[in-house]
């Protein structure tokens, strides 16, 4: 008897999961699978077949200053807009959530990076960072008087320029997530500690955050890999350059495979992606596994 | 504390919101500035520029932007619709039932999180290719409609539903589905909204794999549209692109504007558990 | 085996949806690019419905496919995918590309009787230059453009200069700018002298100020290129020169999109940028403008730019043989003076500009002679096999230098190393 319900329900299991393995399997997984194997051949051209090649792939990697330089360009990117962009949203959705003068408009303006498409709003960031007659330079000129700053086409500047974009874009977007965590909130616990004397620190600090921190979960795997595949901006802001000084890993991936075409390389790059991901995602779970209490 | 520390508190609270407030909307004024007026202000400021429409009527021609926001329109829906079936189906099955290889099975889906499919467009666009599905708005939808993400994310929520909620509910003869749907579902609507809003957000803006799996207006999605106005070898053409970027994300705005109140309520009565 | 299984189970899923939308059948499919945004996609539509009208056999479906840089993806990740068009305009520089893949095939076969190869004769020997390799015909010149340098009228006046002069030499180009360059009080440029745009494809424009000192920048096989040669480092060092040593410039990587708007708010006095502005400089430039030729060093010079029709492997004859019909009706004068209005490209045969069209278009509006009498001295664009990698290693190293991080000798030498290392195995 015992047994036979078991079996029930390892039938009515993986029937439940079949539809979902199977879209999975045919555009995730073999894709995925016949990706990896290709890194270990060479790019076929033409008439050329593609031949095994062993690690030969991976040593280019190893030895191409340009994936160094992107893979460090997407630390640092990904180290400058999570946090930042996180904590933005947490405070965005304090203010909203709270009695606030023009509370609708405040609300709508944190929302507007949701509703315009990145690739429009890319050739309007354009215009805030040209040089002499751009918006920023148009404010700092006349408030200031500095001279004109090329932004995007300075190396040290240009990731910075595009991290900037980034983060206006993501936190707008997670502050609806913790707006509607906020929400959930019951108010009669912030009334109880507010009648035992509790500042608005400690409130949040012992109350709040806590109680968030399932949002901010998913938030972070959210910003995690948005860090690693919000590149569409790049394409029309700086294109990589000044010589691959914004270019991200994604962003050279799609370069090596769809500009240059070598197919087998761009598959050993998206490996290099995978294993950085996967260890990301990983110690995330982790970390966050023993935050989050689950009933 | 004092009546004057709290009024200073709160004074500097709502002008440091309202600072990052304009901030945020800047390049929605821009948007709407460069729209409404000629080409020569686009990096002018002045009070009394001209207003014109001819922005408008310029990207209204450049592209079919109705049938694009339609096709955009049926895509979002297509992909949502799909998307909550089988999230919902595969989440369940990982969250409540006991069955061999489920550990892996969650891993796999998990390492779809990972990779994403706009990595995979060669081999994606072969399998389009023998399915004759080339140039449909199913062909954009369908790598993207079982989604790591919402398997996962579904499967937090359903497992802070109490057991015993279950249980009472089996033992009144309901069936497993009847369960999910009567008691799963309801509790997880924030994560629904959460999580629809993601891939809304996200799939309105995607454009290179639409781009290429799509060639003709049939099924092209409002970005492939846009793109038209990204051509550099004549220079920007601000006030263009900026009226088309109004036009597609207009109704979106407006109805966010409209709706906000009962938008966000929504998340709160979802949310009150 | 597994995936054929699985693809069959999602057939069977997706069977439901499928019925939605299914792409027309048609004979000619035919992808076009657009790099001038206005009227190009609408002209071409224009053109290719007036062309079915007229010829009830062939259905031609043309399909607008982003950027060069998206039709390029576009055409390949079809091919691949086993659906190729038949006919596309891709950029003339990714002729060895399209070889290298063993996707296109010449024109020659289908140009056979006299009065083909006379027709083929009559298109500007500098556009057939990124056209034609090992013998055989690859490209059809269509889009075409070269880069000229527009300066303003009003401020040449003000400067004192005469408004009817452009700058013919590299000297006389520093000595204009530094005359034409305005600094406020605090020592902030308000107006540069010249604008030569670097963002995402420096190597471009870069490369007219290299074949005007004389350097070619890569053989005519593609498979070696030139990036050293002391007369490449010279132009670099000229280019860097503009705004490090003579201060006529702004500094860094100058973005192309906004270069326009830079020009008619009087940003820079002088720009160089593609003919495709033509249209655009000539409806929103609020003063008197005019087009020259690029400068000269030892000779005139500049490369061409733009795109060419390629044929598609995998097309029956008949759809090649129509393919070839279309690519004709619309390069002849007529169609192709329509389309050089509309958009500002230049028309790649010289009898075009022999039509009435197109004389009453050149009187009324002169500069439009400008980009084609610069052709008697244009050269092939950059572009070699894996030409994408090659002009993306070039185009890193011209950034280095602009931007100060490496000197022009080291970056190009460089430049040339990593070069020499891919082309090697194509010699």
């Amino acid at each position: 008897m015992r047994g036979l319900i078991f079996r029930r329900e390892w039938i009515t299991g993986w029937l439940l999961l079949l539809p979902a393995l199977v879209f999975l399997f045919a555009f995730t997984h073999i894709p995925a699978v016949t990706t990896i194997l290709n890194s270990f051949f060479s790019t076929p051209r033409g008439r050329r077949q593609a031949k095994f090649i062993g690690l030969d792939n991976y040593e280019r990697m190893i030895a191409d200053p340009v994936f160094w330089k992107v893979l460090w360009n997407n630390l640092w990117f990904a180290l400058g807009t999570i946090p930042v962009s996180v904590a933005l949203a947490i405070i965005m959705a304090l203010w909203v959530n709270e009695k606030l003068l023009g509370r609708s408009f405040v609300r709508m303006a944190y929302f507007t990076p949701t509703v315009l498409p990145l690739i429009a709003v890319a050739n309007i960031w354009l215009f805030f960072y040209t040089p002499g007659f751009g918006l920023f330079d148009q404010i700092t000129g006349t408030l200031f008087g500095w001279p004109a700053t090329n932004y995007l086409g300075n190396p040290d500047t240009a990731l910075n320029a595009i991290i900037v974009v980034t983060v206006w874009k993501e936190a707008g977007f997670f502050m609806i997530f913790y707006l509607a965590a906020l929400q959930s909130i019951p108010v009669n616990l912030k009334e109880a500690a507010q009648i035992e004397g509790a500042g608005r620190w400690t409130i949040f600090r012992r109350i709040t955050f806590p109680l968030l921190m399932p949002t901010t979960l998913f938030v972070c795997v959210n910003a995690v890999i948005n860090s690693f595949r919000l590149v569409d901006h790049i394409f029309i802001l700086t294109d990589g350059g000044p010589d691959n000084a914004s270019a991200l890993l994604l962003f050279y991936i799609y370069e090596v495979a769809f500009r240059f075409w070598e197919t087998a390389y761009g598959a050993t790059l998206t490996v290099a992606l995978l294993i950085l991901l996967s260890l990301l995602a990983i110690s995330q779970f982790f970390f966050f596994d023993r935050k989050v209490h689950y009933k | 504390m004092s009546g004057l520390a709290t009024y200073l508190d709160r004074f500097l609270n709502v002008f440091a919101a309202w600072v990052l407030a304009l901030i945020w909307v800047l390049p929605l004024f821009y948007a709407v500035w460069t729209a409404f007026h000629p080409a020569a202000y686009e990096a002018r400021f002045e009070l009394f520029a001209p207003l014109t429409l001819e922005n408008f009527v310029k990207a209204w021609d450049a592209a079919p932007f109705a049938r694009y926001f339609l096709n955009t329109f049926i895509l979002v829906t297509m992909i949502l619709a799909g998307q909550f079936i089988l999230c919902t189906l595969a989440a369940y099955a990982f969250a409540r039932f006991e069955f061999p290889g489920r550990n892996i099975l969650f891993a796999l889906v998990l390492l779809q999180l990972l990779v994403m499919p706009d990595i995979l467009m060669v081999e994606n666009y072969q399998t389009m290719r023998l399915l004759n599905l080339v140039d449909t708005i199913p062909a954009i939808a369908l790598p993207y409609i079982a989604s790591g993400f919402g398997i996962f994310l579904l499967r937090q929520t359903f497992m802070t539903v109490p057991k015993e909620l279950d249980e009472a509910a089996r033992i009144e003869g309901a069936s497993f589905l009847t369960v999910l749907w009567k008691v799963y579902i309801p509790l997880a609507k924030p994560t629904y909204l959460a999580y629809g809003l993601v891939s809304v957000s996200h799939h309105w803006n995607n454009f290179l794999w639409p781009l290429i799996v799509t060639n003709s207006v049939e099924t092209r999605p409002v970005t492939v549209g846009l793109s038209v106005f990204s051509a550099i070898d004549s220079g920007v053409e601000w006030s263009v692109i900026n009226a088309a970027t109004l036009m597609t994300s207009g109704p979106l705005l407006i109805a966010f504007l409209l709706f906000q109140r009962q938008f966000v309520q929504s998340f709160m009565r979802a949310g009150i558990k | 085996m597994l995936k054929s299984f699985f693809l069959k189970a999602v057939a069977a899923t997706a069977l439901s949806f499928s019925t939605w939308a299914s792409a027309q059948a048609v004979d000619l499919q035919f992808y076009f690019p657009v790099a001038v945004g206005g009227k190009a996609a609408e002209t071409i539509q224009e053109l290719t419905d007036e062309y079915v009208a007229q010829n009830p056999d062939v259905n031609i479906d043309a399909v607008y496919a982003g950027s060069y840089q998206d039709t390029v993806a576009k055409a390949i990740t079809a091919s691949r995918g086993g659906n190729p068009p038949q006919l596309s305009v891709i950029l003339s520089v990714d002729m060895f590309t399209l070889i290298d893949e063993d996707l296109i095939i010449p024109f020659d076969d289908y140009l056979t009787t006299d009065e083909d190869k006379t027709w083929l004769e009559g298109f500007y020997p500098a556009f057939m230059e990124n056209s034609q390799t090992g013998g055989k015909t690859y490209g059809i010149p269509f889009q075409r453009s070269t880069p000229v340098l527009y300066w303003n009228k009003a401020a040449f006046e003000d400067a004192g200069l005469d408004p009817d002069v452009a700058p013919a030499t590299w000297d006389e180009m520093v000595s204009f700018s530094k005359k034409l360059t305005k600094k406020d009080a605090s020592g902030k440029a308000t107006q540069w002298g010249v604008r030569i745009p670097s963002s995402g494809f420096p190597y471009w424009l870069f490369q007219g100020l290299a074949i005007e000192n004389g350097a070619v920048l890569a053989n005519a096989e593609g498979n070696k290129t030139y990036f050293d040669d002391p007369k490449v480092v010279e132009a670099l060092q000229y280019l860097v020169d503009l705004s490090t040593e003579y201060g006529v410039m702004a500094p860094g990587i100058i973005e192309w999109g906004a270069t326009p708007k830079a020009f008619f708010e009087g940003q820079t006095a002088m720009m160089w940028t593609s003919t495709g502005n033509l249209t655009n400089v000539r409806d929103n430039a609020p003063f008197k403008f005019g087009v020259a030729m690029l400068p000269e060093k030892v000779q005139r010079g500049a490369p061409t730019g733009g795109g060419n029709f390629y044929l598609f492997k995998g097309a029956s004859d008949e759809q090649n043989k129509a393919a070839v019909k279309f690519v004709q009706w619309i390069t002849a004068p007529e169609q192709s003076a329509k389309w050089t209005i509309a958009t500002g490209y230049v028309a790649p045969r010289p009898e075009t500009w022999e039509t009435d069209t197109m004389k009453a278009y050149a009187a009324d509006f002169a500069p439009a002679l400008v980009a084609r009498d610069q052709l008697e001295f244009a050269k092939a664009e950059l572009s070699t096999y894996q030409n994408q990698r090659v002009t993306g290693i070039f185009n890193d190293a011209l950034a280095a230098a602009i931007t100060g991080k490496k000197d022009a000798e080291t970056a190009l030498k460089e430049a040339q190393a990593e070069a020499d290392k891919i082309l090697a195995e194509y010699r």
